[in-house]
């Protein structure tokens, strides 16, 4: 694996992803929601009409980098490696709005909708990856990368 | 207040997957979208990660009447695939290659590169209330 990839993180990559999903079953069995990070996110400041009440929309947002804070004391984590600040906000403002229109991102299509088989959220998944890919693929075509 | 002692442990525990499992760095995010690059395959082993203890609560979640720290379930059962799902996931997967930041880990950053997450986060906020404002 390291050979072929030699960037790969599988070891991390999957006890991570086992928090996350640990996480979003947190919040279906704990709450009866769905773990979705932009509805939550919008919600919690004031920028979505309905959903979650609001005290569980902040709460699940600040814990967040509250979390990401204390994985930080358990094990070594890269810095983020960011990159110009014109993709940075355009990028943002393509997320922002995109999630919203899409009524979800990677964790609540992701993450919860795809094990729940919903068929909404295998479309959006499938969408959102392949503009994805085709993204960086323009980019590296533009030696953007 | 059991609720929101819920939400925060949930909401923490996704934010040290997030961190743990690498993804808070954009540039790891992109080497995954980066097929004809060095590709960097980590993010389908979070994702499968992921998907293991969700597929179990799915499986909990039909065999009982209420969740445990409220009184129902209040899960989207909207199953129309229209325009809106079709743009919304286009627009975002754009947005998502470029800065290699999805709300999750952009939001999970705050504390780890406050000042370099910042014009993501602002412009994310600024794109949700620009859906706000114009759709209904």
């Amino acid at each position: 694996m390291t050979g072929l990839f030699p960037h790969a993180q599988p070891i991390a990559g999957l006890v991570g992803g086992l928090l996350i999903g640990i996480a979003a079953a947190m919040m279906l069995l704990g709450l009866g929601r769905i773990a979705g990070v932009s509805g939550l996110a919008a919600r919690a400041v004031g920028l979505s009409a309905a959903g979650a009440p609001r005290s569980i929309a902040l709460a699940f947002t600040l814990g967040l980098p509250l979390g990401a804070l204390l994985a930080t004391h358990i094990t070594d984590v890269t810095p983020g490696r960011f990159p110009a600040l014109v993709l940075l906000i355009a990028g943002g403002l393509l997320v922002g709005f995109g999630t919203r229109l899409g009524s979800g991102c990677t964790s609540g299509h992701g993450v919860c909708g795809l094990s729940r088989l919903s068929p909404r959220s295998i479309v959006a998944t499938m969408l959102f990856m392949a503009s994805g890919f085709a993204t960086v693929a323009i980019m590296r075509q533009a030696s953007a990368l | 207040m059991k609720r929101a002692a819920i939400a925060i442990a949930s909401g923490a525990l996704f934010g040290a997957g997030l961190t743990i499992s690498g993804m808070t760095d954009p540039a790891r995010v992109r080497s995954f979208l980066d097929l004809t690059g060095q590709w960097d395959p980590t993010l389908a082993f979070v994702m499968g990660g992921a998907m293991l203890p969700m597929a179990l609560a799915w499986l909990i979640q039909g065999r009982i009447a209420q969740p445990l720290g409220d009184t129902g379930f209040n899960l989207p059962e909207t199953r129309k695939l229209d325009w809106k799902l079709a743009l919304g996931a286009g627009l975002f997967g754009v947005g998502w290659g470029l800065g290699g930041l999805c709300p999750g880990p952009a939001i999970a950053s705050l504390s780890l590169a406050p000042m370099s997450v910042a014009p993501f986060l602002i412009a994310m906020l600024g794109g949700m209330a620009l859906h706000r404002f114009t759709t209904r």
